[in-house]
């Protein structure tokens, strides 16, 4: 098997290209609107008003017990019959972010039950409220042990961002198919293509060990 | 002595609380007067912690009442028989803080942040006056130097200096100590209880509960011994833990002195 280099060093520009503007840009969006999501979620999970858990805890069943592949075709493909057509973006966003909200419910949820409960009620012996008491010291210290697991989390979805290409979002791996469907070359590309997320992936997990080191003290043990 | 300084502070009738069956507190009587120190003895199990828990609005009592008053501020009186909304539990709050057994400090924070929290964020003083007197009180226990310091930096005996400032920053009229020291070295005891002392000294009105009998002894000005929920003995210091009445008091004692 011959390598075809030029091929490989010319598609370089368009994959980092659907990198920057899709694959990443896709990832943080749907991240960030996960997170407050699973954060209301975790919430409703952890809150006395047995509705509200049941509801919470009905999404995360199934956000957890379906695949995320299913899930996108519901939101790009179903829902037009219902009436509700979205474009890819949006329909990529929303089901990441649903689906990213679903598990990450459960690791925001562990958290805030790992605080002690000590801190609970050093929190209301200086005055503070359930709410204030959640804000100022439950939360900042859940957060600190939510960053390993929130961040596998992260670097999962970079990956899975891929399922995108099926609803014809413009990122990463569909512009690697595109190439390879005219070129021919679909090992090079679809390695090529591998390459570039494995580099991105290194990155994070690099970053994420920082983070935990520099966080890990703060945490009561 | 007037009889304004004889008047109590802290007036605790008939407190009980149970937890499903078990009945914990069976009916709790404790008067604490302006400026005096309880001391709280009991085996394990034996609802301690409970009555502080109920003195700090941490847990709701089934029954009884609980009156704080002095310095001119009115009395606040809570009768757990009838219904107690949250803004009177917030209320003995404000009045009463805690020492925890394991300090519970917030590791977040620095040791700065963790005393002004509360005068800041909840008590809503001025930022710099809270900052002042916290600097103040943290230099009166040893610990200005590690201000800025986080508690996992610290010995235990520091965070429960710190513990004890984060309470008095509070200002309140009542402080309780839930087995201050029973966390510490042995090498560490001796200056958390210094810290005390000087507090009993200025007139801080305390309930601490501890195995410290010397401690206890010297410093209390009131012994309870409390088994199952109820007060066996209660008495001056030197009454109770030299001349116990009580045949339980008795074993209590006989067995603290021999575990030791
Ligand atoms: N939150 C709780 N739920 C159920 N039982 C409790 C709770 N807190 C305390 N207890 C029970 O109440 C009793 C008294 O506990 P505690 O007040 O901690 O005693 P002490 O401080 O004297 O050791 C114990 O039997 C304990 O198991
Ligand atoms: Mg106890």
């Amino acid at each position: 098997m011959s390598v075809n280099w030029d091929l490989v060093w010319s598609s370089l520009g368009p994959l980092i290209g659907g990198a920057i503007k899709g694959t990443i840009p896709l990832t943080l969006a749907s991240f960030v609107l996960g997170l407050i999501l699973a954060l209301i979620v975790a919430l409703m999970r952890l809150s006395r008003n047995v509705i509200l858990a049941a509801v919470g805890r009905f999404y995360v069943s199934v956000i957890r017990g379906t695949p995320l592949l299913v899930q996108l075709f519901v939101i790009f493909y179903g829902l037009p019959t219902i009436g509700i057509k979205l474009d890819p973006w949006p329909s990529a966003i929303i089901a990441f972010s649903l689906n990213v909200g679903g598990y990450a419910a459960e690791v925001i949820r562990a958290a805030i039950l790992s605080v002690p409960k000590g801190q609970w009620e050093a929190a209301h012996t200086i005055g503070m409220s359930r709410g204030q008491a959640l804000l100022r010291i439950i939360l900042p210290q859940a957060a600190r042990v939510s960053v390993p697991p929130l961040s596998n989390t992260f670097i999962s979805l970079v990956k899975d961002t891929s399922l995108a290409s099926l609803i014809l979002v413009t990122e990463l791996f569909r512009q690697a198919q595109q190439v390879a469907a005219f070129s021919q070359e679909f090992m090079a590309l679809y390695l090529e293509a591998a390459a570039v997320y494995w580099v991105i992936c290194l990155v994070l997990s690099s970053a994420q060990s920082q983070l935990e080191k520099r966080l890990d003290r703060y945490v009561a043990h | 002595m007037s009889p304004t300084d004889e008047a109590p502070v802290l007036k605790v009738r008939g407190l009980t609380k149970s937890f499903g069956s078990n009945a914990v507190l069976r009916g709790i009587d404790l008067d604490v007067p302006k400026g005096k120190v309880v001391a709280l003895i009991g085996p394990s199990g034996s609802g301690k912690t409970t009555v502080l828990r109920c003195l700090n609005g941490l847990e709701m009592p089934d029954g009884g009442t609980v009156a704080l008053g002095g310095n001119g501020t009115g009395e606040l009186r809570l009768d757990f028989g009838g219904k107690v909304s949250r803004k009177e539990i917030f209320a003995l709050r404000d009045r009463s803080a805690m020492v925890f057994q394991h300090y519970n400090l917030f590791p977040h924070m620095t040791v700065l942040q963790n005393v002004t929290e509360g005068p800041i964020k909840v008590q809503k003083r001025p930022r710099t006056q809270a900052v002042e007197e916290a600097e103040r009180l943290l230099a009166r226990v040893g610990l200005l130097e590690k201000k800025d310091a986080y508690p996992f930096e610290l010995s235990g005996g520091q965070q429960q200096r710190v513990g004890i400032v984060r309470a008095l920053a509070l200002r309140p009229q009542l402080l309780l100590f839930d087995e201050p020291t029973s966390a510490l070295d042995p090498e560490l005891v001796g200056d958390v209880l210094g810290v005390i002392k000087e507090l009993a000294e200025e007139g801080w009105t305390m309930v601490i509960v501890t195995h410290e009998l010397g401690f206890a002894r010297q410093m209390a000005d009131e012994v309870i011994f409390m088994d199952d929920g109820v007060v066996v003995e209660r008495g001056p210091a030197s009454e109770v833990l030299r001349q116990p009445q009580q045949e339980r008091t008795q074993q209590f004692l006989q067995r603290l002195l021999h575990d030791f």
